[in-house]
């Protein structure tokens, strides 16, 4: 019998729960990769290179070594040996091109390549030895200008896998040639860096019997994992990669960064355990956004009925990969235009390559679009919302397939109220209070709606506490307790009694975590291995004495609690998980699954298209003389489908908005373009948005059901935040100053009025 | 100066209270334990609390008073503990996360980060339960605006300022939580 | 970081001996030099940790001023109550500065003497003449957003970034040093000099000289003042332009004004002539104007920096309106006033 004096507890679904992992980061137990201890640990300080291009001549490394302590200077001369394959180096990403091999030979391909690593017994003395080491060159001609380096852009023949050619539709040029209203610019967004506030770091714990354990900073172990074993030779039963806590990564751990090969090389070769970090400085010599450029037409009839989209975009790239990025796609798939036609190109030079950024391609076309269509609205005089609305798609427009579903109309609407929209007054320039110019601007997000093949592990102990657990990783998106809630929700557990095991290669299959699609894909996995486990308690409830079931054959017979097996159709019989165990002799029950898109009849892949929509309002207020914008208010309504726990996506999105308020005002990585550098290479020169920026966010979640996008209904919240802030910023400085600026981030310099 | 003592000072767990040349003896009192260190001068307090007394707690997110990762308490004040080399502190009390609460026990402010999802990646975050409870302490904060402009040293990449401010205003127990 | 030994003296007779040495530096607060010896910009041999001389009081002067010791606190200093009384101005530079846990560290004699932030200075890969003499500027020509635009040389363009030192030179203040010829007082205007053909000198100190303590002079500025700053976000970074303004209206017209820059030269701007322009003028925006002129003539842009030479024309007026208006800058309050 269950115990009826007690509430049943329902935590499940849409439980708005704090953070399973929280009470580990407030006390800082949690271990990031840099924290793991080892005995007889080697400290790695990586030297980085001076020129932009050109060669390695000579390097001194005499007085390096007589440093007491270093007992080791790997270079491209004596670092052992690695395989010549391109292949060998192909990460899960697979950028066409020639992955970066650190230490590989003296071609030097970017301004702070890595040169040298020392190893010391201490990190001051690896430290110290590190200014020591002296590396001649010989330089060779290098371009880092991005507006340069477009006289050689090009569209690869070899594409990236994720990215999605676009679809051209009509005569666009014909169109815009003919349109009433026309709107024409070029746009423009510097490069940005990830700067999560953990450092790249690696922990290589080298245990002696030819097994080590990398504690790394990724997003996917598993792909870090296969990458080091392709390239060092070891087997996955030898080498195993833990990424348990990951202090934000935004697309920069995406890729394994090159001090998780410094550090497994040094560790192999000193056949001891190292810790290589990089520093701050550091962090700008690798990922990056690209920097852009994109030119949109619009044509439109007077009304404000598009009637043609044209984008013209071109990303940045290194000289020696070919990364690419949907730009230009956006518009197209979300207003409804018969004429449309995107072009891309990118566009070499001597950096490192670029890399996914927080909604990598989104945030920066649909950004642009955005700010584009907000031109194209008023020149015709249209409500910037409204004319949304006139060029509304009730599906995908670029495609011509339906949406698995698009509450867009709802985000715009209860975005709209809650922002007090129709309070506008339309002007540019007509709202102000004192010195401080007010501007409403608003914008439309969207992003996709990923689901990729995750396998997971639910295990049932005759004690009541389940584990789950998956090589998926938390990289600050709440992963841990998404995926306690969804095994809570499956199997009516209170989420105490729940350990989620993440972050390890030796987990349950799952890809690198990007493109906001763990929850939805990891979740599926954990509620199909929570599913099985409670089919095989249902069977053991079988033995119980008396079968208090009755015939009870499916879950859907029952209503898991607490613990406890209800009879739907008569709830005062019961069993408890344990007494089910007990009585089929059962200590554990142990389940692996595996959720992959195109599972059953419900997952239409190919047919709909899938994707998150948001709506972004925007308060800013200018002082008119001064230029300084402060960012008042900001309303985001987004469309993600089932929003498993609240708590975390509304974080997920105040930290999308906070960084799009960075992209839209702080953001930009300045290089010196003779030295081919990134001079702004620190915290202090680099603004990312700090408290003081920050004042009032509201995020709303629209009621969105969708059973088909993916099983558990969800659509995934971690980038959705970011795309078009910028742009509703952008938007809102216009209205508020009459200041159109097509150049982001709008710096103070670039709003003071000359 | 001997690197066989700072191997020594190194191994997990051992702390060397001699004073080997090139090393300056310290005495530091660390949530609540007095260490006696012997410690060359270029260590900063950072790398010492996480390299060598394994207190990991404390961040390390630009090692240049850039991001406020760092942030501890020293002698009740907080600080950047990356800019500070240990052997200038002889004689201080450090306060560092794993000495405000543990699990299990937290302290009001830990407490509050919690409930609040004051934090996604968790990487800023014992930095600024450390200078939210310095700028309690400090006593200049009443309105959100204090709050924001006060906890500015602390960089928020995954941007749960928000949030941030509402934990601290709770704990501060002001009106102003909006 | 290189390696150095350390002194920790106690008296100050002791740390000027120190200090005497070669290649030997004085450790304050730490904010700045610790920075600058990890990023192999600072390289002492010795470095002499003046923590506990006697310097941390804040007292009376004979002239009816107030001491700032070397070693009081940013943060002591801004939030004491007599410096909030009589030189509000200086507070509130303070508290537009750095961070909360950053002030609680540094002290008023490093804030002076904290070095450059032009990304040259601190990236040794790259050429500096102020680190390096003799190696070029590789600001000039390159990125120098952040530079100056008055009283730069061939040479250098850096900026001096402090804010409390921009209040220092409108107060007027006076830095006590002592060094192994003896004590000497430096006025606020003479301490920090112009990069000329010496880039490397920031100031006029001596080797081996250390600042002992700031004294500010018995004149108050408590009603009309104001430290206006400028920046690339609200909080936590260094000031492309402000402007501190001290003044004095007696029946409708100004009867003294002070007004130094900050962000625009290697060390606070002040012109006497732009201040003169006011004496005697009611407080409007036409004296303003004709002020800013005087103070901004003969500036220069370096390209990427073009934008400070309209931003100053904008905020100095601006602070000038703030100071006679009794309105001064919040620096918790974004709002510009
Ligand atoms: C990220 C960051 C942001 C900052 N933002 C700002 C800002 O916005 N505005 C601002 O004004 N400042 C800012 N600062 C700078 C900060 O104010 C200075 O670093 C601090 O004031 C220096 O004081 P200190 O006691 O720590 O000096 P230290 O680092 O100890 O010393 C600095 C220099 O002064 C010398 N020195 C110190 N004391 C004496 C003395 N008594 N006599 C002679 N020489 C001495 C030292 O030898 C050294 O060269 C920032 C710093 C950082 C790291
Ligand atoms: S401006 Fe001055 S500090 Fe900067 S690079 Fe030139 S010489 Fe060096
Ligand atoms: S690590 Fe100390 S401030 Fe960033
Ligand atoms: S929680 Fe990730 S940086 Fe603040």
């Amino acid at each position: 019998m269950p115990d009826t004096r007690h509430e049943p507890i329902r935590v499940g679904i849409g439980t708005p729960l704090n953070r399973v992992d929280g009470e580990a980061k407030v006390t800082g137990q949690a271990q990031y990769a840099a924290e793991y201890p080892a005995a007889g640990l080697l400290h790695g300080v990586i030297v980085s290179g001076r020129i932009a291009r050109g060669r390695i001549t000579g390097i001194d490394e005499t007085a390096a070594r007589s440093v007491p302590g270093v007992v080791e200077v790997l270079t491209h001369r004596n670092r052992p040996h690695t395989p010549w394959l391109d292949r060998n180096y192909k990460d899960e990403l697979s950028i066409p091109g020639d992955p970066f091999r650190p230490l590989e030979s003296e071609e030097i391909q970017f301004s702070g390549q890595p040169v040298a690593l020392v190893l010391a017994e201490t990190f001051e003395a690896a430290r110290f030895a590190a200014s020591l080491i002296d590396v001649s060159y010989e330089a060779a001609p290098h371009n880092i200008d991005f507006e340069a380096s477009l006289a050689e852009k090009f569209l690869p023949s070899k594409k990236r896998n994720s990215y999605h050619e676009p679809k051209n539709h009509g005569d666009a040029d014909a169109a815009f040639d003919k349109a009433e209203l026309r709107h024409e610019a070029r746009y423009h967004l510097a490069v940005e860096h990830h700067n999560p506030m953990e450092m790249h770091a690696t922990t290589v714990d080298w245990h002696g019997d030819g097994t080590l354990t990398v504690y790394d900073k990724n997003q996917g172990s598993q792909g870090v994992q296969s990458y080091l074993c392709n390239i060092f030779g070891f087997s996955k039963k030898e080498l195993r990669v833990v990424n348990a806590y990951v202090g934000g990564a935004f697309g920069s751990g995406l890729r394994p960064q090159y001090q998780v090969y410094l550090a497994v090389m040094a560790a192999k070769h000193m056949q001891r355990s190292v810790r290589v970090v990089m520093t701050r400085q550091q962090m700008f010599t690798h990922a990056h956004r690209p920097e852009a450029v994109y030119t949109v037409k619009l044509g439109a009839e007077p009304t404000g009925k598009l009637t043609a989209i044209l984008g013209d975009a071109t990303t940045s790239t290194s000289r020696f990969e070919d990364n690419m990025e949907d730009v230009v796609i956006w518009g197209m798939i979300n207003y409804d235009s018969p004429n449309m036609k995107g072009e891309y190109s990118i566009a070499p030079r001597d950096t490192y390559t670029s890399a996914d950024m927080r909604a990598p391609g989104a945030a920066t076309g649909m950004t642009i679009f955005e700010i584009a269509m907000d031109e194209l609205a008023y020149k015709a005089g249209v409500d910037p919302l409204e004319f949304r609305m006139i060029n509304y798609s009730d599906i995908d427009a670029m495609y011509r397939t339906p949406f698995t579903s698009k509450a867009l109309r709802e985000a715009y609407r209860e975005g709209a109220a809650a922002f007090g929209w129709d309070r506008r007054s339309p002007e540019p320039r007509s709202m102000r209070e004192g010195r401080e110019l007010i501007g409403w601007g608003m914008a439309t997000g969207l992003w996709n709606a990923e689901f990729v093949e995750t396998s997971a592990r639910a295990r049932l102990t005759a004690d009541g506490r389940l584990e789950v657990a998956s090589a998926t990783s938390d990289i600050g998106t709440g992963t841990y307790t998404v995926l306690a809630l969804v095994a809570a929700d499956t199997l009516g557990l209170r989420p105490e009694r729940i350990t989620v095991r993440i972050g390890d290669s030796d987990l349950p299959h799952s890809q690198v975590e990007g493109g906001s699609r763990a929850a939805a894909s990891a979740g599926a996995a954990v509620q199909l291995a929570c599913q099985a486990v409670g089919a095989k308690l249902l069977a053991a409830a079988a033995k119980v004495e008396g079968k208090p079931l009755g015939d009870a054959r499916s879950l859907e017979d029952v209503t898991l609690t607490d613990g406890y097996m209800i009879l739907r159709s008569d709830p005062s019989k019961a069993v408890s998980f344990a007494d089910a165990m007990a009585a089929s002799g059962l200590d554990v029950i142990e389940e692996e699954a595996t959720a992959k898109p195109g599972l059953g009849d419900r997952i239409s892949q190919m047919t709909k298209s899938r994707n998150v929509h948001s709506a972004v309002f925007a308060e800013v207020r200018v002082d008119e003389d001064l230029g300084q914008v402060r960012v008042t208010r900001i309303v985001n309504a987004v469309a993600a489908g089932r929003i498993i726990n609240p708590k975390t996506a509304r974080s997920q999105i105040l930290g999308g908005v906070v960084m799009g308020m960075g992209m839209a005002l702080h953001e930009e990585t300045m290089g010196d373009p003779i030295l081919g550098r990134w001079m702004n290479h620190n915290l202090a020169e680099y603004h990312i948005p700090v408290n003081a920026d920050v004042h009032d966010i509201e995020v709303i979640f629209v009621d969105e059901p969708d059973p088909e996008v993916t099983p558990l209904g969800a659509k995934g919240v971690g980038e959705i935040g970011i795309i078009s802030t910028a742009a509703a910023i952008a938007n809102a400085i216009f209205h508020a100053t009459g200041q159109r600026h097509r150049n982001l981030p709008i710096t103070i310099d670039r709003l003071i009025a000359t | 100066m001997s690197e066989a003592a700072l191997s020594l000072a190194n191994d997990p767990g051992r702390e060397v209270a001699s004073s080997a040349i090139g090393t300056v003896p310290v005495t530091l009192t660390i949530n609540g334990q007095e260490h006696r260190l012997a410690v060359e001068p270029w260590v900063t307090l950072l790398d010492l609390l996480r390299e060598r007394l394994h207190l990991t707690g404390s961040k390390k997110g630009c090692d240049h008073g850039q991001c406020g990762a760092c942030t501890v308490l020293i002698d009740g004040r907080r600080m950047n503990s990356c800019l500070k080399l240990a052997v200038t502190l002889d004689g201080s009390e450090i306060t560092t996360i794993e000495g405000l609460g543990q699990p299990g026990n937290l302290h009001p402010l830990q407490a509050a980060f919690l409930e609040h999802d004051a934090f996604q990646c968790g990487y800023c975050t014992p930095g600024q339960i450390c200078s939210g409870v310095g700028l309690i302490a400090e006593g200049h904060a009443r309105t959100r605006d204090d709050v924001r402009e006060q906890m500015s040293g602390n960089l928020c990449r995954c941007g749960a300022y928000t949030n941030i401010a509402d934990a601290i205003l709770e704990v501060l127990g002001t009106e102003d939580r909006e | 970081m290189i390696r150095f030994d350390y002194a920790r003296p106690t008296e100050v007779s002791d740390a000027v001996r120190e200090g005497a040495a070669e290649q030997a530096t004085y450790l304050a607060g730490g904010t700045n030099l610790v920075d600058l010896l990890k990023e192999n910009v600072a390289r002492p041999t010795r470095v002499v940790d003046i923590g506990r001389l006697p310097l941390a009081e804040i007292g009376e002067t004979e002239s009816g001023g107030l001491r700032l010791g070397a070693l009081v606190t940013n943060s002591e200093t801004a939030y004491d109550s007599r410096v909030q009384e009589r030189y509000p101005l200086l507070s509130s530079a303070i508290l537009a500065g750095a961070t909360a846990q950053l002030r609680n560290a540094a002290t008023n004699g490093g804030n002076i003497n904290q070095r450059t932030r032009c990304y040259y200075f601190y990236d040794v890969a790259t050429p500096c003449n102020k680190r390096n003499p003799g190696q070029g500027c590789g600001a000039i020509g390159g990125v120098n957003r952040i530079h100056a635009i008055l009283g730069t040389s061939p040479h250098c363009i850096a900026t001096h970034p402090s804010d409390m030192a921009v209040a220092l030179a409108a107060l007027q203040a006076e830095v006590r040093v002592t060094g192994s010829d003896g004590e000497r007082v430096i006025p606020f205007a003479d301490y920090h000099r112009l990069p000329g053909e010496e880039p490397w000198r920031d100031n006029t100190l001596k080797p081996g000289e250390l600042v002992t303590a700031i004294d500010l002079p018995a004149e108050r500025f408590t009603q009309n003042f104001t430290y206006l700053k400028l920046r690339d976000r609200l909080s936590y970074a260094f000031a492309l332009v402000s402007v501190a303004v001290a003044m004095r209206i007696e029946d409708g017209r100004i009867a003294e004004a002070r007004i130094a820059l900050g962000g625009v030269a290697h060390k606070p701007w002040r012109r006497l002539e732009a201040e003169e322009v006011l004496v005697g003028r009611a407080p409007d925006r036409a004296a303003f104007d004709a002020a800013t002129e005087v103070l901004l003539d003969g500036a220069r842009g370096h390209g990427a920096n073009d934008f400070k030479i309209p931003m100053a024309r904008k905020a100095i007026p601006r602070a000038l309106e703030q100071a006679a208006a009794g309105t001064p800058q919040s620096q918790t309050d974004k709002r510009l006033a």
